[in-house]
C-alpha cells in the first residue's frame, strides 16, 4: 500500500513531505536528547532486520496468500516511538530509492501512513494502554492485534484521503474506502498476530529485552498535543504556500471528496431530508454514480478545457503527429549520447 | 536461489551501477537530488488529462540513462515490477469517467482512459527518475547530500547504519530461509509457527549483533557522534546541470511542445 508519485498532486505531496520532515526533525531531536549511544547501532541494525524479515513470507492457510512482518509496531515496542519512527522512515527511503516503491514526492505520504500512525498514535494510545507495565500473554496478544488493525486502518485511510485530495485518480471517496479498509482489516489481523507471536517469542527467549524497552521511559514519553500542534502548523504552512499551485492547475486540488459527498446537493435541501439523503449517500453509494457523472462533471470539464487542448477533434491529429516527432527526437538524442559515450 | 537472494542482488546491482565514472556520476549529489525532485514536481503538477505534454519529459531519463551508461532494460523491468498499485488505483478511471473527450478517426476515447494512461506515464517517469538518481549517485552520496541540505544528523546516521547492515541481515535471513527450505524438501510455503521462530531468531541475532557493534564502536572511541568527513563541492558543472534541466522543465511545463510541433507539421502538409 505504498502511495505512488503518479497518484498525488504537488500540493498534497509537498504538504505531506513537510509534515513528515517535521516529524523526522522532532524525532531526531528527541533521540539525540535521550543521548543513548547504544541506540545508534541498534536502530540501524533493527531497520535492516525489518527489511530482511519482510522478505520472508509465510503462507496463510486456506487462502493461497502470504503474510509478513509489518514493522512499525514491533519497532515501537523495542525502541520506543521516536526511534521507531526514524527507523521506519529510513526503511521507506531505501525502498523508494532502490525499488521504486512509492516515489520521492510520495515519500512524505508513505512515512506518515506507515510511520506516524503506528509509532505516534497506535503504540502509545492503544498498545501501551492495553499492555501496561505488567505484560501478560493475553494482554500482549490483544494489544498487538488491536494496535495492528487500527494502525493499518488509519494508514489505509491516509492513502485514501491523499489519493482523493490529489484528484488524479477518478475513484470516489466512498468506493475507495470500501476497497481499502476491508483489505487492510485482513492484513491488520495477520500483522497483529505476527507481531504478538514475535513479541511472545522474544519474551520467552530473552525477557530482559522487553523489560528494558518498557523501562526506558524517557524516550517513550510523548506529548501528543505538541506533536499534533506541530503537524497542524506544518500542514497549514505547506498548504498555504502551495495553494497558488492549485489555482494554476484547476484539477490538481479539485477536492473530489466534496464532489462525492455531494455537498452542493445537500446544502439546497433542509432538515430531515438532508440527514436522510446523507444516510442514503452513505449506504447506497453505487447507484449514485450514474447521475453524478452527467451533472457536476460538466463544470470541471469546462474548467480543464484550456489545459487539454486536444478536446476538439481537429487538433487530435496534430497532437499525435507532434507526440511522435518529439519522441523520435528524444530517442535520437539518447542514441547520440550513447554513441558518444562508447566512442570515448 | 530464493526470492530473498534476488531482492538482495537488486541493491547490490544498483550499487555497482553507482560506482561508474561518467560525467554524470561525478556530479555533486546535491545537484542530482535537486534536479530529480524538480523533475518529479514538474511531472506531477500537470492536470489529470495530460498525455501529450509528458512526451518531452522522456528526454530526462533517456539522456541520463544514455550518458550515464545505465542499462535501460533493467530500469524498465523494475518499473513494471512495482506498477501494480498505480494500475489498480488507476484502472477505475476508465470505469468512472466515461465522457468522450477525444477522437482518433471515428473511435471515441473517454476521459477515463486518457487519465489512466496519464497515471501510467506519470508513474513511469517518476519511478525511473528515482531509480536513476540512486544508480548515478549511490546511497552514501545521497545521504551526504541530505546532510548538506539540512536533514537532521540523527536521521542521516540512521540511514547510513541501516544501509550498511541491510547486506549483513539479508544474508543472514537468506541463510535461514535456505536452511529451512532444504529441511522441508524445498517447499516454498512456510507455516506460521516456523515463520515466527525464524523471524524471532533473526531478531535475537540482530539484537546481539547491535550490541557487539556498539561495543566495537566504543572500543574505537565512539562518543555518540558520527563524523561524516567527505567534502563535496558545488562546481560550475553542477550548477549548469541543475540550471539547464530546470530551464527545460519550465519550458516543457509551460508549452505543449508536441502539440505545437504537430500543428506546425500538419499546417505544412495542408
Amino acid at each position: 500500500m505504498h502511495m505512488a508519485d503518479a497518484l498525488i498532486s504537488p500540493a498534497v505531496g509537498a504538504a505531506m513531505c513537510a509534515v513528515s520532515a517535521g516529524l523526522i526533525g522532532y524525532s531526531s531531536k528527541k533521540v539525540k536528547d535521550a543521548a543513548d549511544d547504544r541506540k545508534v547501532p541498534l536502530m540501524g541494525v533493527l531497520g535492516a532486520f525489518i527489511f530482511a524479515a519482510q522478505m520472508i513470507n509465510f503462507s496463510i492457510p486456506a487462502t493461497g496468500s502470504s503474510g509478513h512482518l509489518g514493522g512499525g509496531m514491533i519497532l515501537s515496542i523495542l525502541l520506543g516511538p521516536y526511534a521507531a519512527f526514524l527507523v521506519m522512515a529510513s526503511v521507506l527511503v531505501v525502498q523508494a530509492l532502490f525499488f521504486g516503491d512509492g516515489g520521492l514526492l510520495a515519500l512524505g505520504c508513505n512515512i506518515f501512513n506507515l510511520g506516524f500512525f503506528p509509532c505516534f498514535i497506535v503504540f502509545p494510545l492503544i498498545y501501551r494502554k492495553i499492555v501496561g507495565d505488567a505484560p501478560t500473554k493475553e494482554k500482549i496478544v490483544t494489544g498487538s492485534l488491536i494496535a495492528a488493525i487500527v494502525g493499518l486502518q488509519l494508514g489505509a485511510f491516509g492513502v485514501v484521503l491523499e489519493t482523493v485530495f490529489s484528484g488524479i485518480s477518478e475513484l470516489p471517496f466512498s468506493a475507495f474506502v470500501l476497497l481499502m479498509q476491508p483489505i487492510h482489516l485482513a492484513i491488520g489481523i495477520v500483522e497483529g498476530l505476527v507481531t504478538a507471536a514475535v513479541v511472545m517469542f522474544v519474551r520467552n527467549a530473552r525477557p530482559e529485552i522487553l523489560n528494558s524497552a518498557v523501562r526506558s521511559k524517557p524516550i517513550g514519553q510523548i506529548s501528543i498535543t505538541k506533536v499534533l500542534a506541530g503537524l497542524a502548523i506544518a500542514a497549514v504552512i505547506a498548504g498555504g504556500a502551495l495553494s497558488w499551485f492549485a489555482s494554476a492547475n484547476p484539477d490538481g486540488l479539485e477536492w473530489a471528496m466534496f464532489k462525492t459527498a455531494g455537498v452542493e446537493e445537500l446544502e439546497s435541501e433542509d432538515g430531515i431530508h438532508q440527514s436522510l439523503s446523507a444516510l442514503q449517500k452513505k449506504t447506497a453509494f453505487l447507484p449514485d454514480y450514474g447521475f453524478r457523472q452527467s451533472e457536476p462533471q460538466a463544470a470541471p470539464e469546462a474548467a480543464s478545457e484550456p489545459a487539454w487542448p486536444a478536446v476538439d477533434t481537429g487538433t487530435s491529429l496534430s497532437g499525435i503527429v507532434g507526440g511522435g516527432l518529439t519522441l523520435l527526437v528524444i530517442v535520437l538524442i539518447g542514441l547520440f549520447l550513447r554513441r558518444r559515450k562508447v566512442a570515448h | 536461489m530464493n526470492n530473498i537472494g534476488k531482492n538482495y542482488l537488486d541493491i547490490r546491482y544498483m550499487d555497482t551501477l553507482a560506482s561508474g565514472n561518467t560525467l554524470l556520476h561525478r556530479l555533486d549529489p546535491r545537484a542530482k537530488l535537486i534536479t530529480t525532485l524538480l523533475f518529479i514536481v514538474a511531472v506531477v503538477s500537470f492536470d489529470k488529462y495530460t498525455l501529450l505534454a509528458f512526451v518531452p519529459f522522456f528526454i530526462y531519463p533517456m539522456a541520463l540513462i544514455s550518458a550515464g551508461g545505465l542499462p535501460a532494460g533493467y530500469f524498465l523491468k523494475k518499473v513494471l515490477q512495482v506498477s501494480p498499485f498505480a494500475i489498480l488505483v488507476g484502472i477505475f478511471n476508465p470505469i468512472m469517467d466515461k465522457e468522450i473527450i477525444f477522437h482518433i478517426g471515428s473511435i471515441g476515447i473517454s476521459g477515463g482512459w486518457i487519465s489512466f494512461l496519464s497515471i501510467i506515464l506519470r508513474f513511469f517517469l517518476t519511478v525511473t527518475a528515482a531509480l536513476i538518481l540512486i544508480a548515478l549517485t549511490g546511497f552514501n552520496a545521497v545521504c551526504q547530500a541530505l546532510t548538506r541540505l539540512g536533514m537532521p544528523r540523527a536521521f542521516v546516521v540512521q540511514l547510513l547504519f541501516f544501509y550498511r547492515y541491510i547486506f549483513v541481515l539479508v544474508d543472514e535471513a537468506e541463510r535461514m530461509e535456505t536452511a529451512r527450505s532444504l529441511r522441508s524438501f524445498n517447499s516454498r510455503s512456510m507455516r506460521f509457527r516456523i515463520f515466527i521462530s525464524i523471524i524471532g531468531h533473526l531478531l535475537l541475532r540482530s539484537l546481539d549483533r547491535a550490541e557487539r557493534i556498539y561495543l566495537a564502536m566504543r572500543c574505537r572511541g565512539f562518543d555518540g557522534h558520527i563524523r561524516l568527513i567527505r567534502p563535496i563541492k558545488l562546481g560550475w558543472k553542477d550548477v549548469a546541470f541543475v540550471t539547464v534541466w530546470l530551464f527545460l522543465f519550465v519550458v516543457f511545463r509551460m508549452n505543449n511542445i508536441p502539440m505545437r510541433l504537430g500543428e506546425l507539421v500538419t499546417e505544412v502538409f495542408r
